[in-house]
């Protein structure tokens, strides 16, 4: 069974982004960039699929600009066997990610796809669900356990209240929340040997897909800085200025 | 215009995730229609007609609704998505598991957790944890929305009387099955909607202490949260998860307790009116967005804090 992983370059989660000041997007240049921790979290649960002999075999995919090869060389290191880069420098929105999925679901016959359940740039939650709807096919999101025996996927999500358990007949759709796994750190011969497994580059013309933006990002902005806060020096002290000052209790 | 809100219930009850959706929704303005999708759903029904603002009620019951599986329920709104320009839900696990699946095969775009409306095409979402707040225009024929409670004042739940009407629910889909499912359950306010929250961090230890800010809560009348790190660990149930991925709350007063402050943290409560950190290490970055700020051992904090507040009691 081919398993698909799509994962996304993303500003890491440890820089705490600069809006530009004219508000016209993020200042991303020279900060660091990663793969979106979920994503990476979905390439670790396919590799495992791999090494339980589910899956046969790992294909990750990114979409944007060049540079994304870094991502999909990450995700090759982690153990993913193949990347495909769909190369653009147009802004790529979710539902256009979604469509240049399902042409590649279609065109490599894939019966699995796992990815992040949310970037942590755009903070969307998406991507996975209208894949699902555009194939036709079920969906688990939010996993944080996945079991898969034969034709049939089990999946733990994590919700609001707690925890649910979903049975879906593949092929199928799961996104990917934080506690599903803890990724392996990708070893040296690894990485080298991911720098040598094959990384192929499509365009979004060749695959037949329209990625123009359907929202217009019309400005950018930080929200409004809490004031600073004080010190106090006690229990007795906390209490007393969250009743008489804070008034909140 | 005319806007359907997909409502949040339990088949027994609305859950007060939809009152936040329907003020976004006055906001928008226009015809406010709630769409309940359930099983034996007829009293959620009811108090949905109940809630000022709401115009009409839609109800569909089928026995294949009973679970909230995407599935089966994308296709009904699909179905009456022609007769409005927005749909809209909260932006709870069940809002955001359904309605990007509904915005594709209408093929538009979906704009998730707006936390302030602009004009009708247009929606503040924030991105980057909550950093950078990005004000978007929607250029689709039917915009759809899932909507952030802590942007938005719950609508009244009295007040209204809308008709109910039914409708046919969509045939039953056979590709994913419901197992099981696994609630907290809890006599103390629920976490989204609760006005004090007292939150755990991976400085708490075990789950065993946990127990101290259980006491404390129940004094407050608090719901008790949790860093992403003491889940992990499993002090406590995924559930709690305060956080940019896990819930994202805004009550009157957050107490954060052995609680570093990471981005992704503050992502799920810097909302909050007042916010209190207890930490042994002064320089944690909770401490920079923190209204009161106290640096000390929470073990030796905590029960001071407990007595201060029995000291409190009125005579």
């Amino acid at each position: 069974m081919k398993v698909l992983v799509p994962v996304k370059r993303v500003v890491d989660a440890n820089v705490k982004v600069r809006v530009k000041t004219d508000g016209s997007g993020v200042d991303i240049a020279n900060v660091k960039l990663s793969i979106n921790p979920f994503d990476e979290i979905a390439v670790e649960e396919a590799v495992r699929l791999k090494e339980a002999g589910v899956a046969t075999e790992v294909v990750a995919v990114s979409c944007g600009v060049a540079g994304c090869q870094e991502t999909l060389r990450t995700a090759m290191a982690i153990g993913a066997d193949r990347g495909t880069l769909v190369e653009t420098e147009a802004e790529l929105q979710p539902l256009a990610v979604a469509k240049l999925l399902q042409a590649l679901v279609a065109r490599d016959k894939v019966k699995l796809v796992v990815l992040g359940k949310q970037a942590i740039d755009d903070d969307a939650n998406q991507v996975g669900q209208m894949l699902a709807a555009l194939l036709d096919w079920p969906q688990a999101t939010f996993a944080s356990k996945v079991a898969v025996a034969g034709d049939t996927a089990t999946v733990v999500r994590e919700i609001d209240g707690g925890l649910e358990t979903l049975e879906l007949k593949l092929p199928a759709v799961i996104t990917v929340d934080l506690r599903l796994n803890t990724p392996r750190y990708a070893t040296l011969p690894n990485i080298m040997k991911a720098k040598k497994k094959p990384l192929e580059s499509l365009t979004p013309e060749a695959l037949g897909v329209d990625v123009r933006p359907r929202l217009a990002t019309l400005r950018m902005a930080e929200p409004p800085k809490r004031q600073a806060g004080i010190k106090v020096a006690s229990a007795a002290e906390l209490v007393d200025k969250l009743k008489n000052e804070a008034k909140v209790i | 215009m005319a806007i359907l809100i997909i409502a949040e219930h339990d088949n027994q009850s609305l859950k007060g995730a939809t009152l936040n959706t329907v003020t976004a929704a006055n906001c928008i303005g226009g015809e406010l229609h709630v769409l309940v999708m359930g099983h034996h759903c007829q009293k959620a029904a009811e108090q949905a007609a109940r809630v000022a603002g709401v115009a009409k009620v839609r109800v569909a019951d089928a026995e294949h609704y009973e679970h909230a599986l995407a599935e089966n329920l994308a296709p009904l709104v699909v179905r009456v998505a022609d007769e409005y320009t927005h749909l809209l839900a909260p932006a709870t696990t069940a809002g955001k598991n359904l309605m990007p699946r509904v915005a594709a095969l209408l093929d538009v775009a979906q704009v998730s957790e707006i936390v302030a409306v602009e004009s009708a095409d247009t929606f503040v979402r924030p991105i980057y944890a909550g950093n950078v707040l990005a004000t978007v225009r929607s250029g689709d024929r039917v915009k759809v929305i899932t909507v952030r409670g802590t942007g938005f004042e719950a609508a009244a739940s009295q007040g209204g009387a809308a008709p109910i009407e039914s409708i046919q629910p969509a045939a039953r889909t056979n590709t994913s099955r419901f197992v099981s499912r696994q609630l907290t359950e809890s006599a103390r306010p629920e976490l989204s909607a609760a006005r004090r929250v007292i939150s755990g961090g991976r400085g708490m230890g075990s789950a065993e202490n946990f127990k101290l800010l259980e006491a404390i809560a129940d004094k407050l009348g608090a719901a008790v949260g949790a860093s992403r790190a003491a889940v992990d660990a499993g002090y406590v149930p995924n559930d709690y998860q305060v956080g940019q991925t896990g819930k994202v709350i805004a009550p009157e007063l957050y107490i954060a307790v052995g609680i570093s402050g990471a981005i992704q943290h503050l992502a799920g409560m810097k909302e909050s009116k007042v916010i209190v950190a207890i930490n042994k290490d002064e320089e944690a970055p909770i401490f920079q967005i923190a209204d009161y700020g106290l640096v000390g051992d929470l073990f030796q904090v905590l029960p001071e804090f407990s007595h201060a507040l029995d000291q409190l009691k009125p005579a």
